[in-house]
Formats: C-alpha cells, sequence, structure tokens
C-alpha cells in the first residue's frame, strides 16, 4: 500500500528534525566566526585550531585506542556467549547465563558505571588489582558492554543459519573444531564485523561509564567534550562534529555502494 | 567435558563483571560515608535507604526521571510512527538508504548532537537570531537550560530506537490484510486505526521500552540542556556520587532506580521472547 501525502510529509519533518541540527553543526564549521552557528565568511580555521589542541587530540587518540582494543575484546566475548547461547542446547544455569549475558543492555548507564567502579574498588581492595583506576578500567568496561550487543548479533545470525551445515561437515568426519573453523565461524563472521564496529562506536561515543571508571589519567575524548559542553559550545566542536559525520558518512556510503554492487 | 574450556570462562567474566557489581552495589549502601580513600566503610547500616524514602528530595527525583522517561518515549512513539509508514511504504531498494538516513545521526556522536541544540537554544544562538532578525522578538528568550530543550535533546537523542522495532513490524505487515480492508471501503484512517495499529501495538510498547528504560536513568542531556531545577534521579546520583562523595547513597540510588525499572525490563524481554 502506498502511504499517504500526510504521512510522506511526516516522515521527512521528522527526517528533517533528525538532521538539521547536525547539518548546521557541520555547516558551521567552516564559518570564520568566532560565535559557533554565526557565519563570518568561509574558513577553515577551526580545524587548524582543533588540530592545534593538544589536549584534545590526545583525548581522541586514547578514545581511539580504547575503543578499538574493547571493541576486539567484545567481539571475543560476546561471539562466544552468543555462540554458547544459539548452539548449546540446554546446560545447568542457561537461563542464568541468557539473563548476565543480556543485562548490560538495559541496566541505566548511571547504574553500569557506579557498579563497575565499586567493583574496581572493591578487587583493589582485595586483591589489588587493577591497581589505580584509568584507561585500562575503562577498557573491561566497555568490553564488557559492548560483548553483550555482540552476543545478541552472533545470537541472531546463527539463528538465522541452519545447523545442518555444520552436522553435515561433522557426518563427513570433521572434527567439532574443524567443523567450527570452516562453517560456524563464516557464519558468524559478518555478525563479529557489524558487532565489533557496535562495540568499537558504542565505546567512542560513551562519557557516563567512562567517566565513573576512569581516573585522572583516563581523559577521554567524550569526558574532554562533555567538560567543554558543560562552559558552552565552542567552534572547535563545530569542526570535530565536521570531521566525524564526514568520516562516518564516507564509510557508510562505500558500504551501501558495496551491497548495492554486489546485488547487482 | 570439552564444552567447559569454552563455557568456564565465559561464565567467570559474567559472574565477574555483571553479577559480582550487582552485589557490590548492594554492599555498598549497606555501608557508611567517610572521609577516608576511598570514602566509605564497610557496615550493615540502612541509613540511606531511610534517607531515600524519608527526603522527599530523592522521591521527587526517581519520579521526575520516570516522567521526563515517559514523555519523551511518548514522544519518540508519536513522530517515530508517521516515520516508519513513511519508511515501509516506499520501494524496497529506498529502505536501506532510508534506514542508513535513520542511523547516521546515531552514529555521528551523542554528545556532538546536544553541542548541535546548546548552538541553536542559547541565548546568542541561531533560533534567538533569527527571531530577532525577523523583528519578532526583541530580548533573546530563554530557551537553553529549560524543560522544553531537554525534551527536545531527549527525543533527538531517542528517536531512531522508537522508529527500529516499528518499522520492521510494519514492513513484516501482510500487505493482503490492509488492501482487504481498503476493498471493503475502509478510509486510510481506518485502516490505520483497525488494522496497523493493532497488529503493530506490540512493536510500539516494544519502541516505547527501548526509549523509556535508558531514557530513566538519563543523565547527560538533563544536565547539558535542562534547567538546574531537573533534578532526574540519573543527575542526582552523579551528584551524591561525584560532589558529595556519599557513594552508599549513590548505590542506594542505584538500586532504587533498578527496582523500579525491572517491571518495564521484564515486560521488555516478555516482547522481545514473542516475536
Amino acid at each position: 500500500m502506498k502511504p499517504g501525502g500526510f504521512v510522506r510529509a511526516a516522515m521527512w519533518a521528522g527526517f528533517l528534525f533528525l538532521w538539521l541540527p547536525i547539518l548546521l553543526l557541520v555547516g558551521f564549521a567552516f564559518s570564520a566566526d568566532r560565535i559557533p552557528f554565526q557565519w563570518g565568511g568561509f574558513s577553515l580555521r577551526w580545524f587548524g585550531a582543533l588540530a592545534a589542541n593538544e589536549k584534545l587530540l590526545a583525548a581522541a587518540w586514547l578514545s581511539l585506542r580504547i575503543a578499538a582494543a574493547s571493541a576486539c575484546l567484545a567481539v571475543l566475548l560476546g561471539g562466544g556467549i552468543g555462540f554458547v547461547l544459539a548452539r548449546f542446547g540446554p546446560f545447568r544455569g542457561r537461563a542464568m547465563f541468557g539473563a548476565l549475558a543480556g543485562a548490560p543492555l538495559v541496566l541505566p548507564e548511571v547504574v553500569i558505571g557506579l557498579c563497575l567502579l565499586l567493583l574496581f574498588v572493591a578487587m583493589e581492595g582485595l586483591i589489588g588489582w587493577p591497581s589505580g583506576r584509568g584507561a585500562f578500567t575503562i577498557l573491561l568496561a566497555h568490553a564488557g558492554f559492548g560483548a553483550a550487543y555482540v552476543a545478541v548479533l552472533v545470537q541472531a545470525r546463527l539463528a538465522e543459519a541452519e545447523r545442518s551445515l555444520e552436522e553435515a561437515a561433522m557426518d563427513l568426519g570433521a572434527t567439532p573444531l574443524v567443523a567450527f573453523r570452516s562453517i560456524t565461524l563464516p557464519l558468524m563472521a559478518p555478525a563479529l564485523m557489524a558487532g565489533w564496529l557496535l562495540a568499537f562506536t558504542l565505546s567512542l561515543d560513551d562519557v557516563v561509564i567512562a567517566s565513573f571508571v576512569s581516573g585522572p589519567a583516563g581523559t577521554t575524548l567524550p569526558i574532554a567534550l562533555f567538560s567543554m559542553l558543560r562552559l558552552g559550545l565552542t567552534p572547535e566542536v563545530n569542526a570535530l562534529a565536521a570531521l566525524v559525520v564526514l568520516g562516518v558518512g564516507a564509510m557508510l556510503g562505500v558500504a551501501l555502494w558495496l551491497l548495492g554492487r554486489r546485488r547487482a | 567435558m570439552r564444552r567447559g574450556f569454552l563455557l568456564a570462562p565465559l561464565w567467570l567474566w559474567l559472574l565477574l563483571f555483571v553479577a559480582a557489581p550487582v552485589a557490590v552495589l548492594a554492599v555498598m549502601a549497606l555501608a557508611t560515608p567517610s572521609d577516608g580513600v576511598p570514602p566509605f566503610t564497610l557496615g550493615l547500616r540502612f541509613a540511606a535507604f531511610a534517607m531515600l524514602v524519608e527526603d522527599g528530595y530523592y522521591v521527587e527525583a526517581l519520579f521526575s526521571a520516570l516522567r521526563l522517561a515517559a514523555t519523551t518515549a511518548g514522544l519518540c512513539l508519536l513522530i517515530a510512527y508517521p516515520m516508519a509508514l513513511g519508511m515501509a511504504g516506499v520501494r524496497p531498494r529506498w529502505r536501506l538508504p532510508l534506514l542508513a538516513m535513520l542511523m547516521l545521526p546515531f552514529w555521528s556522536g551523542f554528545l556532538l548532537r546536544i553541542g548541535a541544540w546548546i548552538g541553536l537554544l542559547r541565548d546568542e544562538g541561531l533560533i534567538n537570531r533569527l527571531l530577532r532578525g525577523f523583528g519578532i522578538t526583541e530580548a533573546p528568550l530563554p530557551l537553553l537550560y529549560t524543560e522544553g530543550a531537554m525534551l527536545v535533546g531527549m527525543v533527538h537523542a531517542y528517536l531512531p530506537f522508537a522508529v527500529l522495532p516499528l518499522f520492521t513490524a510494519l514492513v513484516r505487515l501482510d500487505p493482503a490484510l490492509l488492501e482487504a480492508a481498503a476493498d471493503l471501503g475502509a478510509r486510510p484512517a481506518r485502516v490505520f486505526f483497525s488494522v496497523t495499529l493493532p497488529l503493530t501495538l506490540p512493536a510500539a510498547a516494544a519502541g516505547f521500552l527501548l526509549v523509556f528504560i535508558p531514557a530513566a536513568g538519563e543523565f547527560v542531556i538533563p544536565e547539558l540542556l535542562g534547567p538546574p531545577e531537573a533534578q532526574v534521579i540519573g543527575r542526582v546520583l552523579w551528584q551524591e556520587f561525584f560532589q558529595s562523595r556519599d557513594w552508599p547513597l549513590a548505590a542506594a540510588l542505584g538500586l532504587a532506580l533498578l527496582a523500579l525499572l525491572i517491571l518495564p525490563m521484564r515486560w521488555f524481554q516478555k516482547l522481545e521472547a514473542e516475536q
């Protein structure tokens, strides 16, 4: 059924609402004016200012490293959890296992952050590890959070795929390990890749959990941005937004193009 | 057993990093705040919980968080329904690009989007300059740090979560049902209210909860866009932890928020299981 004119108009109005603030933010990044969202002629000076802002650059570099490492750990853990939930059938404590695996998806961020910080403090008191808080504790926290998302994606992907392929491989004499490596792992691969990207972006975007579990040495980009935005907006934030949106847009464009080409 | 080699480390991780932290939260809520580092001494004291119940400030913080979350989720659904209808109604080859358009703002950085709203809404912001430029207002309207700014920011941040389940349900909806209703003489609005809406109600509920649950604990948006008096639970917990350094009280607030969210969470899991 074709949607009516009202629905069409409402849909585009919704997209406009989502997009207009972002497009304006990106557009005014190229303005020379020192007041954000004020046009003062075309200029790239705020990109220069961004490149010279060493604190922000250091925070961005730290964030990228934490995001990449935590996404890898999340894929390992979440891949395992999703595989267990999709392929192991009933086992003792399965309901508990599933509930724990899904908990980070529904718990409020402030609660996750507080809980993990208290855990790290308790562990340091009991066994002396991890000593102090910073990049490493953020990495662990983000990995746990990301693993929950990866597990959902992997479980859904494996639930879709027939189990008979793995069974056929084993009937033909493959050991479970060989069957896993040559059948299951390739089946899981797209979900693992999507999960890595999701865990990576979630980590790059998180300010609440990171604020709780970071020490003075763990200033990530969102933490730095958050304290900047508390004081108001500066044109450097516009420049950063332009870089992020254009970067993500380019990546998405390439992905869509590849998808379209494969289908054609 | 072989499977144990995979299960054991995963169990260890889940117990250590998911189950144990919640247990530690409960232990902390019973501790006593102190001036040491870390600022507490363990004990069995219910003072933090007593404070929660007796001090109207904390009760109000819980309720205003639930109100904010419900309003946000309701507004999101209202905007999401026509968007999802429109997206499900386009030719299949256009669905993926539209989905990308829906999700790209989500990938563009949560804080940056809030920054955009600050730039639009503040006294010297774009909206106020336009209003003055057209001679509609003389003094800048106070837009930023208001309930309205907070709501706009919340809806903007959470809208995609409400659209996705609705879109999925609408794409799966059997078009024959809609055609049958139309053939029997129902007008489009009637088709929507007597066929589409009842059949997608579970998806609408899922979308509502998908927004409601994280919105109830939201801290960043009320802090950056809301008025100082918008003391929602996420913000109060943050202040008790970082400013007052009363860890037991913050832990008790966290437990209270969890307790309030248990019903919506179970409902959401039930909806997910049914799909």
